[in-house]
């Protein structure tokens, strides 16, 4: 495996986490993709602020190229895919023709979000409330109690890294190695800090933060190389060390 | 002239009036009432305490002394000021001369806290003279009733016209006295201004243009008695590097002492907070020293400058805020510590004491690094000289122009064709092409793009006559929230709470600081702020809530706004003294054995050329430049001759910029490299874009045009939108608008924003262009004197792009290592 991957392991199962903010899952070659907000762009034209009407092909441009590169059988976009009920419509011609190019293509799964409980009638794939596989449960909104092997959006988890006098702020992946938080894939998504109750208090354990970096994932913040499958592995900690980081 | 002039121009009632207060008419206040009588428009350039307000509402006074007591009122005057509480100081100010002449005038003010109902009145039954604000007035002119309170305007004076129409509000000005002079055509403007090198933009500004240069008159004040500067330099000790000057405190406190009541001027709200700390440590006496900076709450400043005005502090640490306003008589004394930067700021700061022209100002300059003594040097000889420096003129900015159009289209609907012969007749937009003020339009209607994806909910739509009308009522609501063309960075109040309360339970506003620091605080963090170590609590709701500390040292605010680069007028004679030993009799010890060494072991550059210095140091190769451009051209400079150093696989790995000289270095030896290409004007085409690409200040700079443009809304009706709440980020849009756009009006406001801006690229140009064929280069064994302040420089970039990703690197390897130690 590539040493720049960023390779967790969530609830016994190997997840690959890209630097696009897409999860990767190996063992079942599938494609994880959250929050995509179609359409968000437009969705502002009402209100009177014109956002540049390029928002739905960026993102499906960097859906493509990843499709391309990892060749999944299976994506499952975990909700909000559409920014509204009514952004389905003012997708164009050109638009509507590449995600029905893609929905064809591999098995595609819709979890069902809160932006888009009724998505465009046209739209190919299999709709779902949420999705099961293997030691996965595919959600949009993270429920409230700690779970295991739960892989959410919603959130639109971001970090704040302050480092050599500059102040990033990255969407991220959060995860406690129980359960996952993706950052929005979308292209306009803005994000909520890690550090907000609302975050933290979904983990039953101390969280782990991998911002997203140009190349690749860095893991951040939190015990994140209890979860770390790929780092460093010629030097794998003890287990007593891996305690006393665990150790809240 | 002044005597002979005076029966015919003056009546009687104010002849009387100047006579009784034992004044007699200054000769620039008859020859501005001697203009106005001809209905001329005029430009006054007067120093400081030359008279100069009343100069501009004396023949506005006059007019209205003669009009009949029984009138319907209608709008006369207009005064505009960049200062609102300069406005509401003026208007007291004529309280005075209108109460002893007993002048049926009624005077007002219009600011953001004028209450809604005396606004609301003043649009239906204006007062004789307006006093106001170019934001003010820009909402006014967006009132379909415009033309009605604005039609019987005679005169439109403009108070510290120098600060402002070389800017953003000075472009929203421009457009709105276009639109006035359409309204009230005839009228006359006056426009009152600090001593300038060149007025003729400013006469420009002030009287509509039509193909031909049109100017208004100009009259130039008697200037004062020539200031005293003096400059603080120790014979023993000048420090390398360093903006603080912390070894001068003691003498800064002394002329304190001495004088009745002392500015102390610095460049950034940083050093305002330091230097106030530095002074109370040795404050023995316990002077009364307060502190006066953009960022901390409105009462403060306002006690502050109460307090100031009573007479009752010995010394003010401010910034720029200062530069401008209201007088105070008592100051006698001027401090400016670190570079004055610019001949005529230091001209500003030195007129703030002693407001009467017939005695010396005196200042003391207090440099805080050897550069900066030369730096002090060359501004004190300018000065005396009375040289100054003339600002690179802008061009009108598009993204103000769109916000305008808006507000225009709330006024009335129009036609093309009128409005695009209005805004050109605005001096910073006569050359605009009628082109680009479609595609402006276009913007303001749609978005103008070339993907025509939002026709159906556009702004602005065409009547079957061809006029443009806006599309719906509510968009007025929403350009009147939005105007303006200040876009601060989110901020966030800073709330002092006592100690032992939980967060969030009350605290009284200290002030305001940038988001973005305080995202950086962890609890318990303690910072400088209002002149108080505070440790960091936590944020609750919008607020920071912080509780006092014993502390003396903090980890310091590092503010983003208040640096103002080195002039290029001082720039130049900066590299005239260095290049002439002869001169250097002048300078203090250190500084001339500093400058000794280098002519021995290096050279000293003449004006004209470029020096090159590359050697070895530790495990880094150097290569070091001279450009004295300031820091922002020299940190653009430093992100493009580190991409043509890695591109040349040199491996350059991080570079520092001061005001004076670029440091870059990397592992493998530069010296080979070929300089004439390495800094070739090419750059600025290909390498300047493909960085720009991923440049944070430029992001920057476009979310300012997105936001004046009405890209994006500061506020809403429906919910009140902070920086905060902001629900999507500028730099994706930014990216995406790139990419698929990269021709877009918007991108293109930016880069005129930016080229003359932030990045200082036209600068830059300049001076590539400037040194080319005259590059010197010199082979070094080791650092050379002038080479050190250079490599003292604290803020240093990682090369381009890679900062970021470094910092991740760095992040995730010092989480692990943290994790991996066996302890």
């Amino acid at each position: 495996m590539n040493r720049n991957e960023c390779v967790i392991i969530v609830n016994g199962e190997t997840l690959l986490l890209e630097p696009s903010g897409a999860v990767w899952w190996p063992d079942e070659k599938t494609l994880v993709l959250a929050d995509l907000h179609f359409e968000k762009g437009s969705s502002y034209a009402r209100s009177g602020q014109f956002l540049p009407p390029y928002d739905t092909r960026a993102t499906l441009k960097r859906i493509g190229a990843l499709i391309a590169r990892l060749r999944p059988e299976r994506v499952i976009a975990l909700g909000d895919s559409f920014h509204d009920g009514g952004a389905g419509d003012r997708l164009d011609g050109e638009e509507i023709a590449v995600l029905s190019g893609l929905t064809r293509a591999v098995h595609w799964v819709w979890v069902e979000g809160n932006h888009d409980p009724e998505p465009p009638a046209w739209l190919g794939g299999t709709i779902r409330p949420f999705y099961q596989a293997r030691g996965l449960m595919f959600r949009h909104i993270p429920c409230t109690e700690p779970c295991a092997g739960e892989v959410a959006g919603h959130v639109h988890p971001v970090v704040r890294v302050n480092r050599n006098g500059l102040s990033l702020r990255r969407r991220c992946f959060a995860s406690d190695g129980l359960r996952l938080l993706l950052p929005a894939f979308g292209a306009y998504t803005g994000g909520f800090d890690v550090r907000e109750e609302a975050v933290t208090s979904l983990f039953a354990r101390e969280m782990a933060v991998f911002a997203m970096g140009r190349e690749r994932v860095y893991a951040v913040r939190g015990p994140c190389h209890t979860l770390l499958r790929n780092r460093n592995m010629d030097a794998q900690p003890s287990a007593t060390a891996i305690s006393t980081v665990n150790t809240p | 002239m002044s005597s002979a002039l005076t029966p015919s121009l003056l009546p009687d009632r104010f002849a009387r009036w100047f006579a009784a207060r034992g004044w007699s008419p200054r000769p620039h206040q008859l020859q501005l009432v001697e203009h106005a009588a001809r209905g001329a428009s005029v430009l006054l350039v007067a120093p400081t305490g030359g008279g100069k307000t009343l100069a501009g509402f004396l023949p506005s006074l006059i007019e209205l002394s003669t009009l009949p007591l029984r009138r319907s009122r209608v709008l006369h005057t207009l005064y505009i000021s960049p200062l609102k509480a300069l406005a509401v100081d003026v208007a007291r100010n004529l309280e005075m001369p209108v109460a002893e002449m007993a002048l049926d005038v009624k005077i007002e003010t219009r600011t953001g806290d004028t209450p809604a109902g005396r606004r609301q009145r003043q649009r239906y039954s204006p007062p004789d003279t307006l006093l106001t604000t170019p934001e003010q007035l820009a909402l006014l002119l967006s009132h379909s009733d415009a033309p009605r309170m604005f039609g019987h305007l005679r005169a439109v004076v403009l108070d510290e016209l120098h600060a402002i129409h070389n800017s953003k509000r000075g472009d929203l000005l421009a457009l709105a006295l276009a639109r006035l002079a359409k309204l009230a055509p005839g009228h006359r403007s006056v426009g009152l201004s600090a001593t300038v090198a060149d007025p003729k933009p400013l006469q420009r500004y002030l009287v509509p243009q039509s193909g031909e240069e049109a100017l208004s008159e100009l009259v130039r004040a008697k200037g004062g008695a020539a200031p005293q500067i003096s400059i603080l330099a120790s014979e023993e000790y000048v420090p390398w590097a360093g903006h603080l000057a912390r070894h001068a405190m003691a003498d800064v406190m002394a002329a304190i002492k001495k004088a009745k009541t002392t500015l102390v001027f610095v460049n950034t709200r940083r050093q305002a907070e330091l230097t106030f700390q530095d002074l109370w440590r040795i404050n023995d006496d316990n002077l009364a020293i307060a502190l006066h900076h953009g960022s901390l709450a409105p009462e403060q400043r306002r006690k502050v400058e109460a307090a100031m005005a009573a007479g009752r502090l010995k010394a003010v640490v401010c910034t720029s805020t200062l530069d401008l306003g209201i007088d105070w008589g008592a100051v006698d004394n001027v401090v400016c510590i670190g570079a004055p930067k610019g001949a005529a700021r230091l001209v500003q700061r030195i007129g703030r004491a002693n407001h009467r022209l017939d005695e010396p100002s005196e200042a003391m300059l207090v440099p805080a690094n050897r550069f900066e003594v030369l730096e002090c040097e060359a501004a004190r000889e300018a000065v005396i000289a009375g040289e100054l420096d003339g600002d690179r003129l802008k061009t009108g900015s598009l993204d103000v122009l769109a916000q305008h159009v808006l507000g225009m289209a709330c006024a009335a609907n129009f036609f093309e064709d009128d409005l695009y012969a209005e805004v050109i007749s605005a001096a910073p937009y006569r050359d605009l092409g009628r082109e680009d003020f479609s595609r402006v339009v276009d913007f303001v209607a749609t978005g103008g793009y070339a993907l025509k994806r939002y026709d159906r909910y556009a702004k602005l739509r065409k009547t079957p006559e061809g006029q443009w009308r806006l599309a719906h009522p509510r968009l007025a609501q929403n350009y009147r929230l939005n105007a303006g063309t200040i876009v601060e960075d989110p901020m966030i109040d800073i709330r002092l709470q006592s100690k032992g309360r939980p967060i969030g339970a009350g605290g009284r506003v200290l002030g305001q600081m940038e988001e973005y620091f305080i995202e950086q605080l962890a609890p318990g963090d303690t910072f400088v702020f209002a002149g108080e170590v505070l440790a960091f609590q936590g944020i609750h709701e919008d607020a920071a809530f912080v509780v006092r500390t014993n502390d003396t040292e903090a980890e310091v605010p590092s503010y983003n706004g208040g640096k103002f680069p080195l002039s290029t007028f001082l720039a130049q004679r900066v590299r005239e003294i260095v290049s002439q030993p002869d001169r250097w009799g002048l300078l203090p010890d250190p500084v001339q054995e500093w400058l000794r060494i280098q002519e021995w072991r290096s050279i000293v550059p003449q004006p004209g050329q470029l020096l090159v210095e590359m050697f070895p140091r530790g495990k880094r190769f150097y290569l070091v430049c001279y450009p004295f451009e300031g820091r922002l051209a020299h940190q653009t400079l430093g992100m493009l001759v580190t991409r043509r150093l890695e591109r040349l696989r040199l491996q350059p790995t991080g570079f520092s910029a001061n005001e004076y000289a670029l440091a870059v270095w990397g592992r493998r030896d530069l010296s080979g490299v070929n300089l004439p290409a390495l800094f070739d004007e090419d750059m600025l085409g290909d390498d300047l874009d493909a960085w720009l690409a991923e440049s944070n200040l430029y992001k920057r700079t476009f979310k300012n045009c997105a936001v004046i443009a009405g890209l994006i809304e500061r506020r809403s009706p429906l919910k009140e939108k902070t920086g905060r709440q902001v629900t999507f980020s500028t730099d994706l849009i930014y990216d995406v608008l790139r990419e698929h756009e990269p021709d877009h009006i918007l991108l293109r406001a930016t880069y005129q924003d930016a080229a003359t801006g932030l990045l200082d690229v036209a600068r830059l140009g300049d001076m590539l262009k400037r040194v080319r064929g005259r590059i010197v280069s010199r082979k070094l064994d080791r650092v050379s004197p002038l080479a050190v302040p250079a490599l003292l420089e604290i803020s240093k970039e990682m090369v381009a792009g890679e900062a970021a990703e470094e910092a991740l690197r760095e992040t995730e390897e010092s989480l692990i290592a943290d994790a991996m130690r066996m302890e």
